[in-house]
């Protein structure tokens, strides 16, 4: 089994791609990754919890949109997330719990702040070995 | 020289993607560049990209780089893109995510020798007096009614609540407050976003810089811009959106997914997503994209009024004592509505910048009185181990580049790479060496934003002067930076 996910080089920005044994791992870890940009992801608890739907109208566009949804609700909310469970996924819709805690700046050492995921190069890739996705963002 | 074969020399400073470059361009590509640099572009993807932009739909004349272009997503940052308003597109790819990210400039009449042993000092100050850092909060914290006013005043609603003063709106491109602007085309998230990040500075390549003046060009039309000497110190304030810019841009490229299909539009890139100017769907970005820039009009604004606070405060001279009059402010992530003439024939055109400034010349009507013999001041912010600049539009850029320039340095390493190369604290310590005191947030965003991971400022704007399309007017060097 590969990584939970690695972080891809690009000049202006970032990006992460993610694996796991089905989508919902991939999607699962791809919020991870975006989430280990901005904090170290061990420093964040999982005291507080949201449950998140998205609609999109493929696969692709409903990965970006699960990802633009968590830095709204971090931004929002001001809460870090580190756990995801991704209890519904098809190809238009997306249903999750995300376990994570209110940001503390005396214990999140911030890393980079993202300020959203794009549509560039954006890839969801179902294989018989497991699932691969990756995204851009803008930070 | 053939360039990979595929770029064909216009002459030393101009490079042309031909049309016949990708099956689906509907004008041909150009970059600004020169030869060395043009080697950095081409392994990068920033090229295919500008091949790209040409495929929306009313692209007039050429799909535009600018010298400091480099890979974005969709756009390549450095980009112009001129759609016709009848029959073209408008694409909240073109503008960006940090909706009218800008750059606003202070004079002093302090000289550096008054400033150096203050500069700790002054720095603390402005780094506690302006909110800054991921997700940094600000002290204004605004309901959404009274947001809705900052969406269709800009600078004004700031300016009539005290943060600043009303010659400052005359020396904001669109007098800080554009024109369109409807806060009912913004998603209550946008608004949630930007509620509490007003006067905010953000992380990222954001930043406050002391800076000195070094080197002056042309010294009339300096002195004009109240630039008056070597060692004289000015205020630069590099900053846009914030959150609310992010999620417009976000919700925008979002729907636009389905309305590529409804009016039947071929992208190579679902980035580029568009709308024609005139659809509904492409007038409500248009509304929504205005009240972004207004926001960020606001922001900077705001911003000022506290940086002029931390000098009153460090230096206990008063506001005249001072003499911190602004000098101007651009934006540099933008679609705005111009005129220009093609072929001899006047067309109204949607002009998209994204890392990209407008360079408007001497006359235009857009230019403020004080600067109507010299034309519109261009800022370009560099890096914070280099310079910043000080430029002038040009008649050039109307006839070449619809009336821009460019931005920035324009990255050429990436984040990860700097970071790699760089630790923050090696950073800091380097800046202090040449006299740069820092004070920053967050030591990694330090080490991104480090200078080896930038062109040279320098050479970027030479080749701007060079080609015409804008004029160096002074050199800034900075003595102090504030970042998130």
């Amino acid at each position: 089994m590969k990584n939970e996910f690695e972080i891809i080089d690009h000049t202006a920005d970032v990006g992460i791609a993610a694996y796991g044994v089905d989508l919902k791992e991939a999607f699962a870890n791809a919020a991870r990754g975006m989430f280990s940009l901005m904090v170290d992801l061990d420093s964040v608890g999982d005291t507080v919890h949201r449950a998140v739907e998205v609609r999109a109208d493929n696969r692709e566009d409903l990965l970006v949109a699960w990802l633009n949804e968590l830095i709204y609700l971090c931004e929002v909310e001001n809460v870090l997330f580190s756990r995801f469970e991704v209890n519904e996924l098809t190809d238009r819709k997306l249903g999750a719990i995300c376990f994570g805690e209110k940001i503390d700046p005396k214990r999140h050492q911030m890393k980079i702040g993202v300020k959203a995921t794009t549509y560039h190069k954006v890839r969801v890739e179902e294989g018989k070995g497991g699932c691969r996705v990756q995204v851009l963002f803008d930070i | 020289m053939a360039r990979s074969g595929i770029l064909k020399k216009i002459d030393d400073y101009r490079w042309e993607i031909p049309q016949s470059y990708k099956a689906g361009m509907r004008v041909p590509g150009l970059i600004y560049a020169d030869e060395e640099m043009l080697g950095h572009i081409e392994k990068e993807e920033a090229m295919e990209q500008v091949a790209n932009v040409a495929f929306l739909p009313g692209i007039v004349f050429r799909s535009l780089a600018m010298p400091d272009i480099h890979w974005g997503y969709g756009f390549p940052i450095g980009g112009v893109a001129a759609t016709k308003v009848s029959d073209g597109v408008i694409s909240p790819g073109g503008v960006g995510f940090d909706i009218n990210c800008g750059v606003r400039l202070l004079r002093t009449n302090l000289d550096e020798g008054e400033v150096r042993p203050k500069i700790e000092e002054l720095v603390n100050s402005l780094y506690s007096n302006v909110p800054s850092g991921v997700g940094s909060e600000g002290k204004l914290r605004l309901k959404e009614q009274e947001i809705n006013k900052v969406l269709v005043e800009g600078a004004r609603w700031a300016v009539e609540r005290g943060y600043g003063e009303a010659r400052d709106l005359k020396v904001t491109e669109e007098n800080g407050s554009m024109r369109g602007a409807d806060p009912r085309q913004v998603s209550v998230k946008a608004k949630q976003r930007g509620g509490p990040q007003l006067g905010t500075l953000g992380a990222g390549n954001h930043f406050l810089e002391v800076d000195v003046v070094e080197e002056i060009y042309e010294p009339k039309t300096a002195s004009t811009m109240g630039i008056d000497r070597q060692g004289q110190v000015m205020l630069l304030i590099h900053t846009g959106s914030r959150g609310f810019g992010h999620q417009v841009c976000d919700d925008y490229v979002r729907s636009m997914g389905q309305t590529v299909v409804k009016y039947d539009i071929k992208l190579p890139d679902r980035q580029l997503a568009c709308a024609p100017v005139k659809s509904p769907e492409g007038q409500d970005y248009f509304a929504a994209m205005a009240c972004a820039a207004n926001y960020a009009w606001a922001n900077r604004q705001c911003i000022a009024h506290w940086v002029r606070e931390s000098f009153r405060q460090v230096f206990g001279q008063s506001r005249r004592e001072l003499g911190m009059e602004m000098i101007y402010d651009v934006a540099h992530n933008i679609a705005k509505m111009e005129e220009y003439e093609i072929q001899g024939k006047k067309l109204a055109l949607c002009i998209h910048r994204k890392g990209a400034t407008r360079a408007f010349p001497a006359g235009h009507p857009a230019v403020p009185d004080i600067y109507k013999d010299i034309g519109q001041p261009v800022l370009i912010p560099g890096d914070m181990g280099r310079y910043s600049y000080v430029l002038v539009g040009t008649d050039r850029a109307m006839q070449d580049t619809f009336g821009s320039t460019c931005h920035g340095a324009g990255r050429m390493q990436s984040r990860s790479a700097a970071k790699r190369a760089l630790r923050g604290s090696d950073v800091a310590r380097r800046l202090a060496a040449r006299g740069i005191t820092v004070r920053a947030g967050s030591m990694a965003s330090l080490a991104e934003e480090a200078s080896e991971a930038y062109k040279d400022v320098a050479k970027v704007v030479e080749i701007t002067h060079r080609a015409g399309i804008s004029r160096k007017v002074a050199k800034l060097r900075p003595i102090g930076v504030v970042k998130g």
